[in-house]
């Protein structure tokens, strides 16, 4: 019976990806499985390499915003306002309070938006088709708030250095009070839907677990490190844009599974919601920009019927009434801003956790380098540890727990 | 730990530490690296014991033409630290940090596709983000960009590091 124990112990090498549709995007993995079984897992990444980083050595400190804002395309304003931060501190500036407060708002609207693409794209991995729906659903409110406020749905460039690109607009906080409204009782729904889900509870309880230890020394961050018992969250431990005067938790599960990830995902859209509503209550009239003529972008945006573009006072008063206006307006959108010299690493606690930029400058009027630290790309070393030895239909729970974002991994 | 405080207590120890903007930034030689690095890990009062990021930046024409950054966090402490490394241009090598922080694996892989680092001891030191064949390492800021030559009465887009802006 030689042959056939040695049949058995054949191995397979089977390619998950990288147009798999379960491998959120365009990850590629090596799998080797012994039948059913996983032995070894080699991840592949660079599908979606776009050279951001190396983009905005080439661009204007200000248009550094709209590259960044595409790393990771779920939860663009996370990048953006790491990046502001930054070169705000290499510029030694603060933004307006509304603009701080409004900062908060979209992205903690942002954070539930992408959760809820999160939950919607696990969901219908693991076979809970309606739920995909469900998740997309209300996701779309959050767009249309973002479309409304910025005016655009994703990629939005909304946070700019010294403040935001523009005010919001009039019933913008009608909608969002709306949506505060909408929002708890649906995610009730999602859980009366899927926590006591046998089938939900089977793929995800138990599956993907990694001890805490292990979390730390891949580098893990964000709800999957939490889910592992640590509350460790940027916003509370190394608070950023007034996050330390907002009243929130910080929800951990000790499970450090898959479902415990779920749970804690689900939560922190509820705690979104709190701060949510908090910016709603603080928002005090003034200005959304910084004043410095020297610094600010010298622009005054409106949303047309025709799409965004500067407002007909604006227009006139450069074309008409000042050529200092003028001369100032073409001198920083065409040449940009001076950044003095120096480099700053600014941390903010995205989705998926701690998103890094470590930003540059020589003096001059780009970036001498961006880097950013996708959380994305640091939770993914973490997949073989959590699937080798096991099943390769959990493969598909355990990437999904990781909610990878390939934009963010590959940049 | 407050940065100035951090700052003041490193300045005993380490000669290069540097307190700019809140934050502090500390440069050693290659060859002190994997002990500095152990130390702020296992010295209870820093408890350096989460490595976010590692990346480096070209300076060409500088001697040293290449910066590694090590970005540390103290997950008790809550402060943060800097570690420089500077590279000569004929000799960028450095030792790998992979068996005192395993999340440094893919980091310097990035670092090698991106700069053409070398990190010694690394156990699998690859390209990750850009294809096998790829020639060069484009953020060098010597990596040609490229220009585009056009249909529209030949004229040719030069790249982006040669159009004057």
């Amino acid at each position: 019976m030689a042959a056939t124990s040695d049949a058995t112990r054949e191995t397979m090498i089977i390619n998950m990806g990288p147009q798999h549709p379960s491998t959120h995007g365009v990850l590629r993995l090596v799998l080797e499985l012994d039948g059913e079984y996983v032995v070894s897992c080699r991840p592949v990444l660079g599908y979606l390499h776009t050279g951001i980083e190396k983009n905005t050595e080439y661009r204007t400190w200000q248009q550094g915003v709209t590259f960044v804002t595409r790393a990771d395309y779920l939860s663009s304003l996370f990048n953006e306002l790491a990046y502001c931060l930054a070169v705000e501190r290499l510029l030694g500036i603060e933004a307006p309070p509304r603009a701080q407060v409004i900062r908060v708002m979209v992205n903690e609207l942002n954070r539930i938006a992408s959760h809820l693409v999160w939950i919607a794209t696990t969901s219908l991995e693991l076979g809970a088709v309606s739920m995909m729906l469900f998740g997309f659903r209300e996701r779309e409110n959050i767009l249309a708030i973002f479309e409304m406020v910025t005016g655009l749905r994703m990629n939005h460039a909304y946070i700019r250095i010294g403040g935001l690109r523009m005010d919001l607009p009039d019933g913008a906080e009608e909608r969002i009070k709306g949506f505060l409204r909408l929002m708890p009782g649906r995610i009730g729904e999602y859980e009366s839907l899927l926590t006591g889900n046998p089938i939900w509870r089977q793929r995800n309880a138990g599956v993907g677990y990694l001890p805490t230890e292990e979390l730390l020394a891949l580098g893990v961050t964000g709800p999957v490190l939490r889910a592992g018992g640590l509350a460790h969250d940027l916003r509370k431990r190394a608070p950023y844009s007034g996050y330390e005067t907002y009243e929130f938790d910080v929800p951990t599960r000790e499970e450090s599974d898959c479902f415990a990830r779920y749970q804690v995902r689900m939560e922190e859209m509820r705690q979104s919601l709190r701060i949510v509503e908090q910016c709603l209550a603080r928002l005090e009239p003034g200005p959304v920009m910084i004043e410095d003529p020297k610094l600010r972008w010298p622009a005054e945006l409106s949303v047309g019927p025709d799409g965004i573009g500067n407002s007909e006072r604006y227009v006139k008063h450069i074309m008409e009434e000042s050529m200092e206006a003028l001369i100032n307006h073409f001198k920083i959108v065409t040449q940009g801003i001076k950044v003095p010299a120096g480099e700053v690493y600014q941390a903010v606690e995205s989705p998926r956790g701690e998103l890094g930029h470590y930003v540059v400058s020589n003096g001059g009027t780009r970036p001498y380098r961006t880097h950013i630290r996708g959380p994305s790309f640091v939770n993914l070393q973490a997949i073989p540890k959590m699937i080798e030895g096991g099943l390769i239909a959990d493969v598909i729970a355990c990437v999904a727990s990781l909610d990878p974002v390939m934009g963010d991994a590959d940049r | 730990m407050r940065p100035d405080e951090l700052a003041k207590l490193l300045r005993g120890r380490y000669p290069e530490v540097l307190l700019a903007r809140g934050e502090v930034t500390m440069a050693v030689p290659r060859e002190e690296l994997q002990a500095t690095l152990e130390h702020l890990l296992k010295e209870g009062e820093l408890g350096f014991d989460f490595l976010s990021d590692v990346t480096a930046t070209d300076w060409p024409g500088a001697a040293p033409r290449f910066w590694v950054a090590y970005h540390l966090l103290s997950l008790r402490w809550m402060h943060r630290l800097r570690v420089k490394v500077g590279l000569a241009e004929d000799d960028p090598r450095l030792p790998s940090v992979t068996s005192l922080f395993p999340t440094a694996n893919w980091h310097e892989r990035e670092v090698f596709d991106f700069f053409g680092i070398v990190f010694e001891g690394h156990p699998d030191l690859r390209r990750i983000e850009l294809p096998e064949g790829w020639v060069g390492h484009p953020l060098r800021k010597d990596h040609p960009m490229g220009g585009v030559n056009t249909s529209y009465r030949g004229a040719y887009i030069p790249p982006p590091d040669q159009r004057g802006l």
